[in-house]
């Protein structure tokens, strides 16, 4: 035999395992995945001043995704296709296009967890990170690199990545953004201490550091001041004295977090503390103050009853890898300040919506959870629970740096507050109740009523006074009568009462359910207390869907209010429209 | 080749059919770092049945359907749990926000079935879950065999029905 013919025997021979091994490798792994589609077809209407023009033209919105993952044993990859053609309304131009903004390879050996490609993270509540993708605010922080995740010991796990964050569409290129780094830390007393494995009270440490570098400019800027002298002679001489001074950002900011979680019998305590580096930037108007953030809950709960308090105080902490990114839809962020306000099911409820305001807050939340015991002469023979809820946020005090100067001048250190204090501006609060009672099989009944104050001039425009405030009374009935086991109707009443903005509203909703496949839906909420009478809107709504398993279409035609689509404490404007909408979604 | 697309559709279709009939499994339940309603490390390969069937639901404390299945569910569980031994975990995809509030909504509420957190969406992901309520059943092996997305009143029934095939 010729060498030649050796080595090419011997490669067969080195290929053939591989190949039988690569074919059971395919063979034995799962591929699963979820698709969604959303389409609106767009009508003119007078009402809402919507015109082919103001449309721009563009009469059909798509937004859709299809995620696939393949997995086995330890090992999975997957993707995300995206495509926006185009953008549905209110929906950032910039997402116009297709493509794969999201693929990964993740490989577990043992107590070690590696990811290649994207990712989405969270350190603790996410005060200095986290990333998350949620769909229909069309927000999306994901990072792009590695993410580490390993536990050297029982109880202790610690998280490590490196990577870049998506805008739109754009591709990392240099200096168009900055690097993230982090390391986490979570430490399980109770299971790294044998001594503590029993005891009641549990224990969990963590601690975090992240940190971004990006390559940015110098800028300079110069001050003039206006002088003259008078010589012997009595001539005047005008001079003008320039300084010229050069801004220094820093190229990495950096930022740490520790936190405990306690919990004994009913009891559980959380706290989570974090600090920012001094990081001017086009959000808080180039000052180079540190950040700081508090967020703690607590609660106490036992069959039956249930007990939650919550606070936060933040200052200066947006957070966010580009240095001149601001603006709305938000994009590259880092962190994740929660809203400290409950987010409400009812429609009426949403109408003023809260969100972080990351420059400086102050947020307190409590909230109670009772079930009447069944059979009780108060329960009834089902039970009855009571929910009440009550949240603030308001502006933290802030102080010129010297006498006269403003607040927030670019290039200083923006102003002086002093670690949890608490400022005179509300921002918003939410008093509501909701009482749920099942009468028989057949009735269930639950009243709702919330009492909301929104500072509009803060929420929506950024303008810090107290010359917007809207004073909001909303009530909601919602009753289900059950005809038979597959049959039923919903019906929700609510009211909306307020002198400002934009009037008083009220809402009808019917609702009939065939299980486990059909629903049909008509809707309309009329804001007959606007105003402006050519404002008195009916915005109707009629739908359908059909759910086959993990399928569902669904078909809605009407008309969409205007306003802030909130989910998780991040919003998003969503303009009027009308139309026709078909949603499509499936897992396999 | 017009043909042979045509068989391999219909070969597709009669494939998904046959696995309807079947209850094959759909994909195993796949191992994620999530934590307990007390906020402590639990890894999902820890939801376990001692071999009988498990149904698996996703919620959010927002989320109006998902407490109204729960609610359901809470009035029959005692008697499922009698009838079937199954077992429920629901699983919160509440985030940072809202997570710490669903211990005291669920000792409130009175619900006697497990509840684990995934405020990072871990779970979620790997189990793809577009919106909840989204709910699967799980068999003794640890394999997924049936899904459903969304709940209408009623939908329960559904649930132990396939549970009552599959025990």
């Amino acid at each position: 035999m010729k060498t030649q013919s050796i080595i090419k025997f011997s490669f067969l021979l080195l290929l053939l395992p591989l190949v039988s091994f690569s074919q059971d490798f395919l063979s034995s792994g799962k591929v699963t995945g979820n698709v969604q589609m959303d389409a609106q077809i767009y009508t003119e209407d007078d009402k809402l001043g919507i015109s082919d023009s103001s449309l721009n033209y563009k009469k059909f919105g798509m937004n859709g995704f299809a995620n696939i993952i393949y997995t086995n044993g330890d090992f999975s990859a997957g993707m995300r296709f995206e495509g926006f053609l185009n953008p549905m309304s209110g929906f950032d131009p910039r997402f116009e296009g297709v493509g794969v903004p999201y693929w990964f390879a993740k490989y577990k050996m043992g107590t070690l967890e590696m990811t290649a490609g994207h990712f989405y993270e969270q350190f603790g509540s996410g005060l200095i990170l986290r990333t998350y993708e949620e769909w229909t605010l069309g927000f999306d922080n994901n990072l792009y690199g590695f993410n580490a995740r390993f536990s050297p010991y029982k109880g202790i796990s610690l998280k490590g990545l490196v990577g870049v964050q998506r805008f739109f569409w754009e591709p990392f290129e240099d200096n168009n953004r900055g690097i993230v780094r982090g390391l986490d830390g979570n430490f399980y007393l109770n299971e790294i201490f044998d001594g503590m494995a029993e005891s009641k009270t549990k224990i969990e440490l963590g601690g975090s550091f992240v940190s971004k570098y990006e390559k940015v400019p110098s800028p300079t800027f110069t001050t003039d001041s206006g002088y003259y002298t008078v010589n012997d002679f009595g001539d005047t001489t005008n001079w003008i004295r320039r300084n010229t001074y050069q801004y220094n950002y820093p190229h990495n900011v950096g930022s740490w977090a520790a936190r405990a979680n306690i919990s004994h019998g009913g009891v559980n305590f959380y706290v989570e503390y974090a600090e920012k580096g001094n990081d001017p930037n086009a959000t808080n108007n180039y000052i180079y103050k540190k950040g700081q953030a508090i967020y703690s809950t607590l609660s106490y709960s036992t069959k039956g009853l249930g007990l939650f308090l919550s606070t936060k105080w933040i200052d200066n902490m947006s957070y966010k890898s580009k240095i001149n990114e601001s603006g709305n839809p938000p994009m590259l962020d880092i962190n994740y300040l929660p809203a400290i306000s409950k987010e409400h099911p009812y429609s009426l409820a949403t109408v003023y919506p809260y969100a972080t305001k990351a420059n400086g807050e102050f947020g307190l939340q409590g909230q109670i959870v009772y079930t009447i015991p069944k059979k009780s002469k108060l329960g009834g023979k089902y039970g009855t629970s009571i929910t009440a809820s009550y949240s603030i946020a308001k502006s933290i005090q802030k102080d010129p740096l010297a006498p006269g100067m403003p607040i927030d001048s670019s290039g200083t250190d923006g102003y002086k507050t002093n670690f949890f204090s608490i400022g005179d501006l509300t921002y918003y609060k939410d008093l509501n109740f909701l009482i749920e009672k099942k009468f028989s099989t057949k009735v269930k009944a639950k009243v709702a009523y919330y009492h909301q104050t929104y500072n509009k001039h803060v929420i929506e425009d950024d303008i810090f006074d107290d010359k917007n405030m809207v004073n909001a009374d909303i009530g909601v009935l919602d009753l289900t009568y059950k005809f038979d086991r597959r049959n039923s109707l919903r019906m929700e009443l609510q009211g909306l009462w307020t002198k400002e903005d934009r009037g008083d509203w009220a809402a009808l909703l019917l609702e009939y359910t065939v299980s486990p496949k059909w629903f049909f839906s008509v809707q309309d909420e009329f804001n007959y207390g606007n105003p402006d009478d050519n404002m008195q809107i009916h915005y109707y709504n009629v739908s359908f869907g059909y759910t086959q398993k993990s399928n569902r279409i669904s078909l809605r035609y009407g008309r969409q209010r205007e306003g802030l689509l909130c989910v998780g404490g991040v919003c998003r404007y969503v303009p009027a429209s009308t139309g026709l909408t078909l949603t499509i979604t499936s897992s396999f | 080749m017009k043909n042979l697309l045509l068989f391999a559709i219909v070969m597709l279709f009669g494939s998904a059919l046959f696995a309807q009939d079947k209850m094959k499994a759909l994909f195993n339940l796949p191992e994620v770092d999530v934590q307990s309603i007390n906020g402590e490390p639990f890894n999902t390969r820890d939801i376990q049945n001692d071999g009988k069937p498990i149904i698996i639901t996703f919620w959010a404390t927002w989320c109006k359907p998902c407490m109204k299945e729960h609610d359901a569910i809470n009035d029959l569980y005692e008697e499922w749990v009698e009838e079937t031994g199954v077992k429920l975990y629901a699983i919160s995809i509440d985030n940072a926000r809202s997570s710490k509030r669903v211990l005291p909504t669920v000792n409130g509420k009175g619900w006697e079935f497990e509840v684990l957190l995934d405020p990072n969406g871990d779970f979620k992901r790997a189990m793809n879950v577009n919106v909840p309520p989204h709910t699967f059943i799980v068999n003794g092996k640890g394999e997924v065999v049936w899904q459903h997305v969304g709940y209408l009143d009623g939908d329960e029934e559904e649930y132990i029905e396939i549970v009552e095939k599959i025990k």
